[in-house]
C-alpha cells in the first residue's frame, strides 16, 4: 500500500511499533450496550425540561440542578463503559436506531445508509470523558456564577448548556459522518446561542453572528468532504470507509480523492479557530465566562482535532495534506501568541492563548504524532477550562472587571486565595513550566516536529511560540494576581439588585466590596485544578517510555496510523537530539518568558510602559506593537477583502438589476404603450361633443375609404 | 304571374326605385341634422333628442331598404324599435333629470372631469 513517508518514518516508539503501523482495528456490533444511548438521550431530556421552566418563569435553580444531574450520569455512563473495555479492546457499533437508510438498486453506490449509531473505540471514550466531565464541573461553576440571571435567563442558559452537550456527544460518538455533521452543526447552533446569551448587548450579537458565519465557511467544507467521500468510497460510515480504503488501496485515486483532506480540513480549522477562520473565536468571548470555558476553550473547539484524528487515514491521500495541517497550526500558534501578549482583556488574552495551543494540536496532528495532539487536547482542556473559569469569578467578583491594566494585587483579596492559585496552577500549565501537564504534551508535539528534517523550522516556530505563550500567561498572573493591592470595578450593577443584594457590591458609603467566591465555584476550581495536575501523569508515562492510557486510546483508534513517535537520536542543532533539544530550550525559553513577565509586570511595571513607548517612537520597531495590538488587522482585512467587496458587488448588481433589467428593460416597453397612450390623450378630455366629433370623424373617414375603394372598382361606372 | 314575376325580379336585382331613393335621401339628412345638432348643442335634453333623430333617421332607413328588398322585416323591425326607443327614452330622460340635480345645470360640460 502506498503509505506515506509519513507514516513509513514514524518508527518505534518504546517497543511499541507493532502497534503503531497495526492496521485500522475492525468494528463489531455491541447491541448490548444499547443504554450508551442515555448518554444522548439524557442531555436531550435536560434540554427539554430547562424550556419549560424558562417558559414557566421558575425562578430557582432547578435548572442547574437537572443539567448537573443529566450530564453527571451520562459521565458516569461513560466511565462505566471505558472502565469495563480492556485496554486493547476492538471498536465496538452501538445501533441505536435507523435514521437514514435508502436503496435504489444492487451493488455499491446504490444505497446510502447513515444511523443513528454509536461509534466506540478509544479516541471516541478519551474525549468523551473530558466532554462531560469537564461538561458536569462547569455546570456546577455556572450555577453559582450565572444567579444573577435567575429566571428565564438562567433556564435559557443552561438549555443551551444541555444541547451543546447533546450535539457534542453526538459528533463524538457518531460512527457516520452525517451524524457527525449533524453534531458539528448542533455545537455551532449551541455556541451561537450561548455567545450571544446576553442579547440585548450589541457586541454579543455581532460575535455571535460572526462565530456562526465564520463558521459556516468551514462546514461548506465539511460537507463537500463528506460528498466526496461518499462518491468515492460508496459509504459515510466510519467501519465501511475504513475498510473500503484499506482494501482499495485507499491511497490511489483521482484528484477528486486528494481533495477530500483539504476538505475536511477546512471543515476543522473552522470550528477550531485556525488560520484563516480564526477571528470570530475571541469575539466568542462575549459569551458567558463558563460558555467560554466549556465550549470555546476546553470542548467544542477541539472538534477539529477530532474530526482529523479520526479521519487520519483519509489525509494520506494527498502528500502535502498534513504538511498543510501542521504549517497552519504552528503559524497560528505563533500569530495567536503575537496578537495575545499586546491585548488588555484577560479573556481575549486566554482566548488567543487558547487559538495559540489549537495550533500546536494542528501541528501535533500535522507531524504524525496523534498522541501528542490527542494528550495536549486532554491536558488543555482542564488548564484552559481552568484559567478561564479563574477569569470568570474574577469578572464575577468585580462587577466584570477584566482589564488587566485595572486589577492587581488579587492574592490580598481575602476570599480571592483558591482563585489566584488555582489560576497559578493553570498559567504554569499554559506556560510550558518544566514537567507540569502542559510541558508534557507540548514537548511530545515539538520532539516529533524536530525528529522529521521536513518539520525543524517548524520545531523552532513552536519553540519561540512556546517562549511567547509564557510571556504572555504570566503577564496577566503577576498582573492581576501579584503587585499591591488595587482595583477598579467594572461597569456591570449586577447583585445590586434583587435577592443578590446581601452579597453587597456597594455598601452606603458607595464604596466597592468584591464579591468573593463560593463553594460552587471553589470547589470546580480545586476540582479542575486535581484534573490539571492527573493529567500529567500519562505524560511522565510517556517520558519513561511506558504505556501509557492515552497513548493505548490513540493506538486502538481510527488515528493509528500516525501514531508512533519516531525515536530520534541524531542531533538536530547544538548537538542535541530532538528529545534533548525541545527539553533544554522548552525549559530555557518557558523560564525566560516568565523572567521577562516578571521584571516587566510585577518588580517594574512602568517600565512595561516605557518599553512600549520606546518601541512605538522608533521607526523601525514601531509597527509591530501597533499590529499585535490591532490584531495584526486581519479583521480590517477581512473587512475590505470580504465585507466590503461583497458590499460593493451586490451595489453594482443592484445597479445593473436597478437601472439595466428595470430600468431599461421592464419599464422601457412598460412606458411604450403609455408613450402612445399619451399621445392619444388630449382626445380623450371628457367633452361629449369631443368624443362625438372623433367617432363622426372615424365615420366618415370609413365612408371615405368605402367610396374610395367603390370608385377605385369602378362601382360608378 | 305577371307581377309574381316581376316582384321576383325586382326582389333579385333590388333596385331603387324613386321613392326609396327619397327615402333614403330624407333618412340621411335626418341622420345629419341629428349628427351636427349633437355636436355643437351643449343642452344635454337637446343632445338627446337629437340622438333620437339619429335613431329615426336609421329606422326610415330601414323602411326605405326593406321597400327596395320588398321584405316587410325592415317594418317589423321599426316597429321594435320604437319600442326600444320609448323604453330608453324614458329611462334617458330620468337620468337627465338626475343630473340635473346634481349640477343644477344641463349643460354637458359640467361633467366633464368625468374623463378617464
Amino acid at each position: 500500500m502506498n503509505l506515506l513517508p509519513l507514516v513509513l518514518a514514524a518508527g518505534d516508539d518504546a517497543g511499541h511499533g507493532s502497534l503503531a503501523n497495526a492496521a485500522i482495528p475492525v468494528a463489531t456490533a455491541a447491541p448490548e450496550l444499547a443504554w450508551l444511548g442515555w448518554v444522548l438521550a439524557l442531555p436531550a431530556i435536560s434540554a427539554c425540561l430547562c424550556g419549560l421552566l424558562a417558559a414557566l418563569r421558575v425562578r430557582n435553580k432547578l435548572p442547574a440542578v437537572l443539567t448537573v444531574l443529566a450530564l453527571g450520569t451520562a459521565f458516569a455512563l461513560i466511565l462505566k463503559v471505558y472502565l469495563s473495555r480492556g485496554p486493547d479492546a476492538a471498536p465496538v457499533i452501538v445501533h441505536l436506531w435507523d435514521w437514514m437508510n435508502f436503496s435504489w438498486g444492487e451493488g455499491p453506490w446504490k444505497s446510502f445508509q447513515a444511523d443513528v449509531s454509536l461509534y466506540l473505540d478509544s479516541l471516541t471514550l478519551l474525549w468523551m470523558l473530558f466532554v462531560t466531565g469537564l461538561g458536569t464541573l462547569i455546570a456546577v461553576f455556572a450555577s453559582e456564577y450565572m444567579e444573577g440571571e435567575r429566571g428565564p435567563g438562567y433556564a435559557r442558559f443552561f438549555f443551551g448548556v444541555s444541547i451543546f452537550l447533546l450535539a457534542m456527544s453526538a459528533l463524538v460518538m457518531a460512527d457516520n459522518l452525517v451524524l457527525l455533521y449533524l453534531g458539528w452543526e448542533g455545537v455551532g447552533l449551541a455556541s451561537y446561542l450561548l455567545i450571544g446569551f446576553y442579547y440585548q448587548k450589541p457586541s454579543a450579537v455581532a460575535a455571535a453572528k460572526k462565530a456562526f458565519i465564520m463558521n459556516r465557511v468551514g462546514d461548506l467544507g465539511l460537507a463537500v468532504g463528506i460528498w466526496l467521500i461518499w462518491v468515492n468510497y460508496g459509504t459515510v460510515e466510519y467501519s465501511a470507509l475504513f475498510q473500503a480504503f484499506t482494501e482499495g488501496g485507499g491511497a490511489q485515486g483521482g484528484w477528486d480523492r486528494a481533495l477530500i483532506p483539504f476538505c475536511l480540513m477546512l471543515g476543522a480549522f473552522g470550528k477550531s479557530a485556525q488560520l484563516p477562520l480564526f477571528t470570530w473565536l475571541p469575539d466568542a468571548m462575549e459569551g458567558p465566562t463558563p460558555v467560554s470555558a466549556l465550549i470555546h476553550a476546553a470542548t467544542m473547539v477541539t472538534a477539529g482535532v477530532y474530526l482529523i484524528a479520526r479521519m487520519q487515514p483519509l489525509f494520506m491521500l494527498h502528500p502535502d495534506a498534513m504538511a498543510t495541517v501542521a504549517w497552519i497550526g504552528g503559524l497560528t500558534a505563533l500569530l495567536a501568541a503575537t496578537i495575545g501578549m499586546a491585548q488588555h482583556d484577560i479573556k481575549r488574552v486566554f482566548a488567543y492563548s487558547t487559538v495559540s495551543q489549537l495550533g500546536y494540536m494542528f501541528m501535533g496532528l500535522g507531524v504524525g504524532t496523534a498522541f501528542g495532539a490527542a494528550y495536549h487536547v486532554f491536558t488543555h482542556a482542564f488548564f484552559k477550562a481552568l484559567l478561564f473559569l479563574t477569569a470568570g469569578a474574577v469578572m464575577h467578583g468585580f462587577a466584570g472587571q477584566l482589564d488587566l491594566r485595572k486589577l492587581s494585587g488579587l492574592r490580598r483579596v481575602p476570599g480571592f486565595g483558591v482563585v489566584c492559585w488555582t489560576m497559578l496552577l493553570g498559567s504554569l500549565a499554559l506556560a510550558a513550566f518544566p514537567f507540569t501537564s502542559g510541558f508534557l504534551s507540548k514537548d511530545l508535539i515539538l520532539v516529533q516536529a524536530f525528529s522529521e528534517p521536513r518539520f525543524v523550522a517548524l520545531g523552532w516556530l513552536g519553540l519561540a511560540t512556546a517562549g511567547l505563550t509564557a510571556y504572555y500567561t504570566f503577564r496577566v498572573w503577576f498582573r492581576v494576581c501579584a503587585g499591591p493591592v488595587a482595583y477598579t470595578p467594572g461597569e456591570e450593577a449586577h447583585g445590586d439588585h434583587g435577592d443578590h443584594a446581601h452579597h453587597g457590591h456597594a455598601d452606603h458609603a458607595g464604596g466597592f466590596h468584591p464579591h468573593a467566591p463560593r463553594l460552587a465555584i471553589n470547589g470546580v476550581l480545586l476540582l479542575i485544578a486535581v484534573g490539571v495536575l492527573l493529567s500529567a501523569v500519562p505524560g511522565y508515562m510517556a517520558l519513561r517510555g511506558e504505556h501509557n492510557w492515552v497513548q493505548e486510546m490513540v493506538y486502538h483508534s481510527t488515528a493509528v496510523r500516525a501514531a508512533g513517535v519516531a525515536h530520534v537520536t541524531t542531533p538536530v542543532a547544538f548537538g542535541l537530539d530532538p528529545h534533548g533539544l525541545v527539553t533544554v530550550f522548552g525549559i530555557g525559553l518557558g523560564l525566560g518568558g516568565i523572567l521577562v513577565a516578571l521584571w516587566l509586570h510585577l518588580l517594574d511595571r512602568r517600565m512595561a510602559d516605557r518599553l512600549r513607548t520606546a518601541l512605538r517612537s522608533n521607526p523601525l520597531t514601531g509597527w509591530l506593537p501597533t499590529c499585535m495590538e490591532n490584531k495584526w488587522y486581519v479583521d480590517q482585512i477581512y473587512d475590505v477583502a470580504f465585507r466590503q467587496a461583497a458590499w460593493i458587488t451586490s451595489h453594482l448588481l443592484h445597479f445593473f438589476d436597478r437601472h439595466l433589467i428595470d430600468g431599461l428593460l421592464v419599464n422601457g416597453f412598460g412606458r411604450l404603450p403609455m408613450m402612445m397612450g399619451r399621445l392619444f390623450q388630449p382626445l380623450y378630455n371628457g367633452a361629449l361633443q369631443g368624443y362625438a366629433t372623433t367617432m363622426a370623424g372615424g365615420l366618415i373617414l370609413v365612408l371615405a375609404w368605402v367610396a374610395w375603394r367603390w370608385l377605385g372598382a369602378g362601382g360608378l361606372a | 304571374m305577371n307581377t309574381a314575376v316581376e316582384m321576383a325580379t325586382a326582389t333579385a336585382t333590388a333596385t331603387a326605385s324613386p321613392a326609396v331613393t327619397v327615402a333614403l335621401a330624407f333618412s340621411a339628412v335626418l341622420f345629419g341634422i341629428g349628427l351636427v345638432g349633437f355636436l355643437v348643442r351643449r343642452n344635454m335634453i337637446l343632445m338627446f333628442l337629437c340622438t333620437e333623430l339619429m335613431l329615426q333617421a336609421a329606422a326610415i332607413a330601414f323602411i326605405a331598404f326593406g321597400r327596395m328588398r320588398m321584405d316587410l322585416g325592415g317594418q317589423v323591425f321599426v316597429i321594435f324599435i320604437l319600442t326600444v326607443a320609448a323604453a330608453e327614452a324614458a329611462l334617458a330622460l330620468g337620468l337627465v333629470v338626475l343630473l340635473y340635480r346634481r349640477r343644477e345645470t344641463l349643460s354637458a360640460e359640467s361633467w366633464q372631469e368625468l374623463h378617464e
